[in-house]
């Protein structure tokens, strides 16, 4: 089963991602703590994306799909074309590094990998994606 | 979206915070717990019952806070957070490094007890 979003860089806009995520997932058989998790992926990468790639522009927009495999296996994709914004290829800092620097960011990428399986970027006909699966085993 | 209201008691200033704090609300936070801060405050206390959601941007306020608290001599507890919220906290390990308590009680017993 696939599900499609597309929505504006606004940070006013997260709510609205939360909720489709959350919608897409229910029916799923997805514990309620497993939704959360992914629910809050999600939102850390649209953040990012939103801050980082495209200046928190409203008439930016960022298009996120959902593929459903045999129930277990979810496949989430922000399509975008702004700069590409890697987390990869970041250092996921220490706690103990955060704390000293006061650091407000970093914690989302260490949230981000935490939660997912895995992110990859792609590149499709000028559009970057990238790819973040999740497999939620049997209850 | 979250509302935040703030109340003393016992010379213990206690923040409450309510709905949502995600990248676009987490400024809220961070000029609340400012805020108490700049008004002397060395006990505060920050009730997360009504707390339905947060992200990074919302832990990484409470992070900014440690080292200066540390300074300051100023002690926050956390309390009353649901399950779904806690665990936001525990993917990163960050009851380890914040205090967290179960119930706006307990809060106070720890705060007191710190800041003798």
């Amino acid at each position: 089963m696939n599900y499609q979003y597309s929505i504006g860089c606004s940070l006013t806009n997260l709510k609205g991602i939360r909720d489709f995520i959350r919608t897409s997932l229910k029916g799923h058989g997805v514990p309620e703590v497993e939704i959360s998790a992914i629910v809050l992926a999600l939102d850390e990468m649209c953040s990012n994306l939103m801050i980082h790639a495209h200046h928190c522009n409203p008439e930016h927009l960022l298009e996120l799909h959902i593929e459903v495999d045999n129930g277990r296996k979810f496949v989430f994709e922000i399509v975008d074309d702004g700069d590409v914004f890697d987390i990869n290829s970041f250092q996921t800092p220490t706690m103990d590094n955060l704390v000293h620097e006061k650091r407000k960011g970093g914690l989302g990428i260490r949230l981000v990998k935490s939660i997912m399986d895995s992110v990859e970027y792609m590149n499709k006909n000028g559009k970057n994606i990238c790819r973040l699966t999740k497999t939620v085993p049997n209850q | 979206m979250v509302h935040i209201k703030r109340l003393q008691e016992d010379g213990v200033d206690i923040i409450a915070v309510i709905g949502e704090i995600d990248a676009s609300s987490s400024i809220e936070l961070d000029l609340a717990i400012a805020k108490s801060v700049g008004e002397g405050f060395r006990k505060i206390l920050v009730d997360c019952s009504a707390l339905e959601y947060i992200s990074s941007a919302g832990l990484g306020v409470f992070m900014s806070y440690i080292e200066e608290f540390k300074d300051k001599n100023v002690t926050m507890v956390l309390y009353g957070m649901k399950e779904k919220v806690l665990n936001t906290f525990a993917i990163l390990g960050l009851a380890d490094l914040l205090l967290i308590r179960a119930d706006r009680q307990e809060a106070k017993q720890l705060a007191n007890e710190l800041s003798v």
